[in-house]
């Protein structure tokens, strides 16, 4: 029990399928859970991360508060992975990028349909927006990227055990897709 | 009570507490709270910190890619999108009527959809404070704790996820952000193969569907008192329902019901929703605020999900969810909607059981079978979609050019609807349970515990990223550091007025 691997996992500018696909290794969380602990992830409670053996990020940094979180997750984790579209190349969040972002924040809050009142939130509680929507290995070095939208439940057991194992990683050919 | 503590009069006075990020519920959001001296709580806020621009950078796309671009608002209920997407594109191509083949491959893979949803909310994100209690120790109060202390829960709830899923890798080609809807229908139906598949476990499904129930009203009525009053507040409820006024998630008009349960509305064409809803917007959320207009912003938010669906509805048409939802209605007081907010996931319960009933009924109707999938009409400039998503009403609305490109585009997702609601709640527990005393991480996550019964999905929410990882920085008004907090927060960040 004792040397149980840290595992922890955020998910940042992203839709939060990388992690239901990470659930949809189904019935084999049950094996997993006796070879990993979980620390920081969204299913515990478990708020600030502490040192881990893998930190998962799902999703690119669009915020002031992405980027803070991706560099305590590299800071404290051996190995960083960099899972689904957005991390590894922004993904759908970064199709705002061709707009200025202040035309973005006026569709939705200045111009938008039914609005009784109207106004750009700006509560410094609000973290702070980045201009545009980047991969996170912009800004952090990554170890290993998953492809995928999302990288299915199987993709992500073969990535995880043969990782576990200290095997090189390798995803036979019908795990890997793009789309 | 709770409406003077939206906005504090003097926040600079004030220590802030923040629980962030909020876990185990999905996507990204905070709560602030703004205590004084004696720890008396002034003001208390959920905020929405994530924003995505959707509305804007869909303009310019032509709309057949709509339903596969916008699903990826949400991977937890990416098909409820989808559906709703493809509503709304049925609508722009002039599609006015599917063919049974159509319809009833994306009621399957919408009730395959609501299955696994709810699963994953009860079991994977709430059953471990329900099982163990608010206060269960940080390490132990998650999935895993329930996977050893309650292995045989916590396999049903895996397993009946995972039926879902299936049925929607089966109708969308991919479990999660698949294919299967399109404008005018869908791009494949069932074979034989996979109707035998699906109907190998289904009776196992729908044992389990109540064996669910059965254990969400043993710790209900087990704590009764507690679960009727914790976070409850009294609310108008909408939901969409059959012409029939049965229990419908797929079609049907829009139904609200104020607190005493008196329509407000009722069958109103999902065409006509922008004479009845508006959406206000404060400055601390990119998540914006709706209420039925006909009631003024102050009184006309309402709850939608679950717990409006099973009061709003007159009846299922499923055997064993009808006879739930009759004593559901009954634990209301006077035959009024049942209010508890805790009740949320007795609904959400009765729910599951109804989609894992009608996955049956649907899986023994040839129709699935049809290779008669699409209609197509003329193009017309707008299209609305609505459906009733696992966490409650979805709209989606788009015009288009003459040349298909989409010019406008509009979402209400369900967990918007449920914004005042939310902060009503966590203000009700604030005042009820953390003022005045010393905060410690249990008291907290009652503040959690609150949101998480609504199911809320962030990540819809903004239209934005969706999150959901979350620290607690939390210090008490005399600036002691509780463990596991961060982010000191001794006055970088104010809330303002």
């Amino acid at each position: 029990m004792a040397d149980k691997l840290r595992v922890a996992t955020a998910s940042l500018a992203g839709c939060f399928g990388c992690h239901m696909s990470l659930l949809d290794i189904d019935e084999r969380i049950l094996p997993l859970v006796e070879l990993v602990e979980f620390d920081r992830t969204p299913l515990t409670d478990i708020k600030v991360i502490g040192d881990c053996d893998i930190g998962i990020i799902e999703g690119g940094v669009a915020n002031q508060e992405n980027v803070e979180v991706l560099l305590e997750f590299r800071k404290h984790c051996k190995i960083l992975v960099s899972m689904g579209a957005c991390a590894v190349n922004g993904g759908i969040p970064a199709m705002r990028n061709q707009f200025e972002l202040r035309e973005c924040l006026e569709e939705s809050y200045l111009h938008g349909v039914g609005l009784g009142n109207a106004m750009i939130p700006s509560d410094p509680e609000i973290p702070l927006l980045l201009n545009k929507v980047h991969p996170i290995h912009e800004v952090v070095k990554i170890d290993y990227f998953l492809p995928g939208c999302p990288p299915s439940g199987d993709a992500i057991w073969t990535f995880l055990t043969e990782l576990l194992e200290g095997k090189p990683v390798s995803l036979p050919y019908t795990q890997i897709h793009y789309d | 009570m709770s409406e003077q503590l939206e906005t504090a009069t003097n926040p600079e006075n004030l220590q802030r507490v923040v629980i962030e990020p909020l876990t185990r519920v999905e996507g990204h959001g905070k709560v602030t709270l703004l205590l004084d001296d004696d720890n008396h709580v002034r003001q208390a806020r959920l905020h929405i910190v994530e924003f995505r621009g959707f509305e804007k950078f869909i303009q310019g796309r032509p709309y057949w890619e709509v339903p596969v671009l916008v699903q990826r608002l949400c991977g937890i209920c990416p098909v409820s999108h989808h559906l709703a997407a493809a509503k709304a594109t049925d609508a722009l191509v002039g599609a006015t009527q599917l063919t049974p083949t159509a319809e009833k491959v994306r009621r399957l893979m919408h009730f395959g959809q609501t299955l696994q949803s709810h699963a994953l909310h009860f079991f994977h994100l709430c059953s471990p404070d329900l099982l163990f209690g608010f206060d269960d120790a940080v390490r132990h109060r998650n999935i895993v704790g329930v996977i050893e202390d309650h292995p045989e829960i916590a396999k049903q709830g895996v397993l009946l996820r995972k039926y879902g899923q299936e049925v929607i890798r089966v109708t969308a080609g991919k479990r999660i952000h698949g294919t299967g809807a399109i404008p005018g229908g869908v791009n494949k139906s069932l074979s034989r193969e996979e109707l035998d598949y699906l109907l190998s476990d289904i009776e196992q499904v729908v044992t389990w569907g109540g064996e669910a129930v059965a254990l969400i009203k043993r710790i209900y009525f087990e704590q009764l008192e507690y679960h009727q009053a914790f976070a409850s507040i009294d609310s108008s409820m909408l939901s969409l329902v059959r012409p029939d006024g049965a229990f419908e998630i797929y079609a049907g008009g829009l139904r609200a019901r104020d607190v005493a349960g008196k329509a407000i509305f009722d069958h109103v064409d999902c065409n006509d929703y922008e004479q009845y809803l508006r959406e206000g917007v404060k400055s601390w959320s990119y998540m914006k605020f709706p209420y039925i207009e006909s009631l003024g912003a102050e009184n006309g938010w309402y709850r939608v999900g679950p717990l409006a669906r099973v009061n709003n509805c007159d009846y299922f048409d499923t055997p064993l969810a009808e006879q739930e939802r009759v004593e559901f209605r009954a634990a209301g007081a006077g035959g009024a909607p049942l209010q508890a907010t805790l009740a949320y996931h007795w609904a959400r319960l009765i729910e599951l059981l109804h989609c894992a009933e009608a996955i049956r009924e649907l899986l023994h109707d040839p129709d699935l079978l049809g290779d008669d999938l699409l209609v197509r009409g003329e193009l017309q400039s707008r299209g609305i979609g609505v459906i009733e998503a696992p966490r409650g009403t979805l709209f989606h609305h788009y015009e288009i050019d003459a040349d298909g490109i989409v010019e406008k585009c509009n979402l209400i997702v369900s967990t918007t609807n449920n914004n005042q609601a939310m902060n009503e709640s966590i203000r009700q527990v604030a005042s009820n349970y953390l003022d005045g005393r010393h905060l410690t991480e249990p008291l907290l996550n009652q503040i959690e515990v609150a949101v998480r019964a609504y199911d809320p999905c962030l990540s819809c929410a903004t239209h934005a990223l969706g999150k959901m990882p979350l620290e607690i920085s939390l210090l008490d008004s005399r600036g002691e550091l509780v463990e596991r907090l961060v982010k000191s927060s001794t006055g970088e960040i104010r809330a303002p007025g």
